[in-house]
């Protein structure tokens, strides 16, 4: 079926449109973006769904999420996954390697696309490891592993520790034109670490990760990448020191690019007082000067891209003394809200530059042709926010498995009201089709 | 007595006020005397049930605690295991229900992960007093300390305490830094800078890697326990470089005010952090520190034991 979304805010930076259009769906590719498209040029059965009032944009890709599936499936599955990101707006995610098992080798690649098309949901793609159940120390076999399909190279969750193994990782990769995202943490400094040393480690008592832990590796990793001329993205910087080390590189015409994630531009490690466990995340929120330093980093295009490091964690990894629990929070279902309360309405980024920021540059990174760009003959995968709605976060109301967030309670600005992928409505008003 | 105590729990002496941490200590002070009786039991706690849950080896803590609830005539379980819970399987908070469902009133818990009474306290209804969490807090010595100390010097404001060891890793200095500085007294924390944590000078403490400035006008050196299974980890120095540069001998005594009081929260390492002319010495309070404890702790169980049986 035909879709006109008619005289919605229409934002698709790709292609220089900021202002009040109708969109034409036909079939699933976007067929036309015009200022009041003629009903002469309508299908007569089109649907028509009245968007004014209200953004539209590319669908969102999120560059870094844990689906956990094959393994944790308690914890989240291709399906509740999915409906997560659709209520997020989100219609394309990478899912990183960390699974049970891992996603080391050609079968496990197939079997991502195979499973996560039987939710049938949105665009699933899965990242593969760079090392052999991700142990830092054997390749993977890259050249079978990138003619599956995979997207990109990551061992996230854990370093390549071993930087000679990651030079070769990045020389190999160069050939076959995947990325390589780089989960920066020295593991020796960040030992049995905690959350982010500081003040308020020293007052809790517990095992801080020092800041030089990320920032020693962002900047290790940038050498390699010169060295090597391959392909990096640098996953959730979290620390401003990293931001400059980015910046300098960026500078000297290093064509690295890097993520950060929502909880990094709204949360300080305050968030962890009273010993909270859902605000236990790696690399760890740090201080409001960081904070700061990620606005300006995304103000003035050193980071490029939003990704949410989505981590669903079951309650029972998360009900228990905070050195047990595990590290991570659901982010899906917020990432925009918080990006429309945090970086929007104070003026940090314009409309175009966070869907740069959220859809453009992670199909640019990625290479995913037809997306992230509403220009005509692109996969009609769209989003529809409200920016004005709004609602608070309700643990009974995730569509995540995963209830891991310390959002709870909070107050939300901002809503995805219509979610089209492959220009199918696949998410409306709270119903999933 | 102007303030009322309306806690259910001891967790921490960060979140006390200056009026909470007095009416323990003159609480403390009024239960002093039962321990010297020949009968040394008072009906205070009768009926009430006390569960001691120690998930870390402890024999003076748990001691003390147990002398305190019994001479107050509680009924006590002892619970002591050295892994955690999670080993078995069941999470501490299932293991703190259970504990709840054999209707106690006071649990008494220490364990080597910071933040586990809150955990407890969050989630289960009996009073819950922090027997020592990690490195976090240890509210009960801070007051027995504080209370030695006032016993000794009449007032805390004004005094200059050092405590010096390992800063880091210690819930002892943590509660003695909180308590010690509400009362206005001013502390200097000495150690190696690699047990040094970071930014501790906000908590309105000076910070000095030399002994010699730690020890000199000080009217209380307080020095910390050192864990010797830590050593050979990376940020611990040689222990016999430790005992050379932070250790109190009488060679280091000569600094000393004349009046100075030597604390240590126990069990000392001998030849380590003291040498025994020093832990035996005229300065020495540690074992009225040690009797005082009964008698701080008598007065936690009593104030907190009061709140629970209001809100019943």
């Amino acid at each position: 079926m035909d879709i006109l979304l008619k005289g919605g805010h229409v934002v698709d930076p790709a292609n220089n449109i900021d202002s009040e259009m109708d969109v034409l769906i036909k079939d699933d590719k976007i067929e036309q973006v015009a200022k009041n498209i003629k009903a002469s040029g309508i299908p007569q059965e089109a649907k028509t769904i009245d968007c004014k009032g209200k953004m539209v944009f590319p669908g969102l890709i999120d560059m870094h999420t844990h689906l956990r599936q094959p393994g944790r499936e308690d914890e989240e599955t291709f399906l509740t996954g999915s409906r997560a990101a659709l209520k997020g707006g989100f219609t394309s995610v990478l899912c990183m390697a960390n699974t049970n098992p891992v996603i080391d080798n050609k079968g496990m690649v197939e079997y991502v696309y195979s499973e996560s098309a039987k939710a049938g949901l949105i665009n699933i793609y899965p990242v593969a490891a760079v090392t052999k159940g991700l142990e830092g120390k054997e390749l993977t076999e890259i050249g079978q592993i990138a003619e599956a399909g995979a997207k990109a190279l990551s061992d996230d969750g854990k370093p390549v520790m071993n930087a000679e193994i990651l030079r070769r990782a990045l020389e190999y990769s160069k050939m076959f034109g995947l990325p390589v995202i780089s989960h920066c943490e020295d593991m020796n400094l960040s030992m049995n670490g905690v959350m982010n040393e500081g003040f308020v480690s020293t007052k809790l008592g517990l095992k801080g990760i020092p800041r030089t832990s990320e920032i020693v590796m962002v900047m290790r990793d940038i050498e390699l990448m010169r060295l090597s001329g391959a392909r990096l993205h640098i996953a959730h910087v979290s620390a401003k020191e990293s931001v400059e080390a980015v910046r300098e590189a960026k500078k000297r015409g290093i064509k690295v690019t890097c993520e950060t994630c929502p909880h990094y531009f709204m949360l300080t490690e305050d968030a962890v007082i009273g010993f909270n466990t859902n605000a236990k995340v790696n690399p760890p929120l740090r201080t409001k000067e960081d904070v700061e330093a990620i606005k300006k980093g995304l103000a003035d295009g050193v980071i490029d891209v939003i990704a949410t490091d989505h981590a669903p964690h079951s309650l029972e990894e998360k009900d228990v003394e905070f050195d047990f629990a595990a590290a991570g929070m659901i982010g899906l279902e917020f990432a925009l809200s918080l990006a429309n309360t945090e970086l929007i309405k104070s003026k940090v980024l314009g409309w175009s530059d966070l869907i740069r920021k959220m859809a453009v540059n992670p199909a640019k990174i990625i290479d995913l042709q037809g997306k992230g760009s509403l220009a005509a003959g692109s996969d009609a995968d769209v989003a529809v926010f409200d920016a004005g709605a709004e609602w608070v976060v309700e643990g009974k109301r995730i569509e995540s498995r995963s209830k891991n967030t310390p959002l709870i309670g909070r107050k939300m600005c901002g809503a995805v009201v219509l979610t089209v992928v492959g220009g199918k409505i696949k998410y409306e008003n709270g119903k999933f089709n | 007595m102007a303030v009322s105590w309306k806690r259910k729990d001891l967790l921490d002496l960060e979140s006390l006020s200056t009026e909470e941490i007095e009416l323990i200590l003159q609480t403390a002070d009024s239960f002093k005397e039962i321990s010297q009786r020949p009968i040394k039991k008072v009906p205070t706690l009768r009926g009430q049930t006390v569960v001691l849950f120690f998930f870390e080896p402890s024999t003076r803590t748990r001691t003390s605690f147990e002398l305190a609830a019994k001479r107050m005539s509680a009924d006590i379980v002892n619970i002591q295991t050295n892994a955690s819970s999670l080993t078995k399987g069941e999470t501490l908070k299932d293991t703190a229900k259970n504990i709840e469902a054999m209707k106690v009133d006071i649990i008494i818990i220490r364990h080597s992960s910071s933040g586990a009474p809150y955990l407890l306290a969050e989630s289960i209804s009996p009073s819950i007093i922090n027997a020592g969490d990690g490195s976090h807090e240890h509210p009960t010595q801070g007051l027995l300390d504080i209370f030695t100390i006032k016993e000794h010097k009449k007032k805390i404001s004004g005094l200059n305490v050092s405590i010096i060891g390992d800063i880091a890793h210690s819930r002892v200095a943590r509660s003695n830094i909180w308590g010690l500085t509400k009362l206005g007294a001013k502390v200097t924390v000495c150690g190696p800078a690699t047990l040094m944590p970071p930014e501790i000078e906000r908590l309105g403490v000076k910070v000095t890697y030399d002994v010699k400035e730690a020890i000199e006008g000080a009217d209380v050196i307080n020095m910390l326990r050192i864990q010797i299974e830590r050593q050979g980890q990376s940020l611990f120095p040689p222990i016999r470089d430790y005992s050379m540069k932070f250790g109190l001998d009488a060679e280091k005594m000569r600094y000393a005010k004349k009046d100075v009081l030597i604390m240590h929260p126990g069990p000392i390492n001998r030849g380590i952090e003291l040498t025994p002319e020093v832990a035996d010495g005229p300065y020495s309070v540690i074992l009225e520190q040690v009797t005082n404890g009964i008698a701080v702790r008598m007065a936690v169980l009593y104030l907190v034991s009061g709140v629970k049986k209001r809100i019943e």
